[in-house]
């Protein structure tokens, strides 16, 4: 099984990086442009067909995100 | 006192950290590698030096905050003995828990390195009884990820318990909530700062950071 875990920012956390991509779109004249922010996808293959969806949450809360500013997302994503 | 520097791949302050103690010549001072499992039994204090510890990958600090000696420091440090963080180690210690808050990039996405002043805010610990209360230090900061974060709820607590350390002051190089450069756990015997006060202990440089390292033996 694989899934795909889709780590963002909280939206009342500062992004600095999707800023500065955003002043550089707009420099590059992609001026509709409103805000980026700027996140990150894991993808975990597993040896197993089925995974028990609590492991996946402890992974996230506990090391792959940190819940103070981060959210995530899961998705299951067909091979 | 017998201090341990904790190592991790990619840690680059180590050496520093070890010298700082050392000059002093009030401490034993040894190296600890992350794989260990236990922390020697006479380990008055554990320091977690600046670095880059394992690249930055995933969240600056998160990957060694697994590390197998962080049970034994988190053990260590609920016991009531020492813990110091400086940059990276500070980034640690918030990725373990062991101190509130968490490092984000700095707001400006550059990368700082310079001196800078600081403000002592509780002259009162283990660690600043040398120092007067709001004294003037400069340490150097080099930093990507020293824009420090807490909600506002951890936020009051921390100001209630006094665990606020230093201030960065005139300026905000980072992006920091309120200015803060460095906090106490909530018995003010784990400390953990970004700016370097092992770099300012020499003549030639500046001894400002020095009297951190003699305030634990007094």
């Amino acid at each position: 099984m694989k899934i795909r875990i889709n780590i963002t920012l909280k939206p009342s956390v500062l992004d600095p990086q999707g800023q500065a991509v955003a002043t550089s779109l707009l420099g590059q004249g992609f001026d509709n442009i409103k805000n980026v922010r700027q996140g990150k996808i894991l993808d975990i293959e597993f040896n197993s067909k089925e995974v028990d969806i609590n492991m996946i949450n402890e992974m996230c809360e506990g090391f792959l995100t940190n819940p103070l500013v981060e959210d995530y997302a899961i998705e299951e994503i067909n091979t | 006192m017998k201090i341990g520097i904790v190592v991790f791949p990619g840690s680059n302050c180590d050496n520093d950290l070890f010298r700082a103690f050392k000059k002093q010549k009030l401490y034993e001072v040894i190296f600890l590698w992350h794989k260990d499992t236990d922390l020697p039994k006479d380990l008055d204090l554990c320091a977690i030096p600046g670095g880059f510890s394992f690249g930055d990958y995933l969240r600056t600090g998160a990957i060694a905050s697994k590390s197998p000696i962080i049970n034994a420091i988190i053990k260590f440090a609920n016991s009531g003995r020492f813990v110091l963080g400086i940059c990276n180690g500070f980034q640690i210690l918030c990725e373990t828990g062991l101190l509130p808050g968490v490092l984000l990039r700095n707001k400006s996405t550059k990368f700082v390195c310079k001196n800078q002043i600081l403000k002592v805010c509780n002259s009162n610990t283990p660690f600043s009884k040398l120092y007067n209360e709001n004294e003037e230090v400069n340490f150097p900061i080099a930093h990507h990820d020293g824009n420090y974060f807490v909600n506002n709820e951890t936020k009051k607590m921390i100001y209630d318990n006094n665990q606020i350390a230093f201030k960065y002051h005139k300026n905000n190089p980072n992006g920091s909530v309120d200015n803060i450069a460095g906090v106490y756990s909530q018995n003010h015997k784990i400390l953990g700062l970004m700016p370097h006060p092992e770099r300012k202990v020499s003549s030639e440089i500046g001894l400002d950071g020095e009297r951190l390292f003699r305030s634990l033996n007094i």
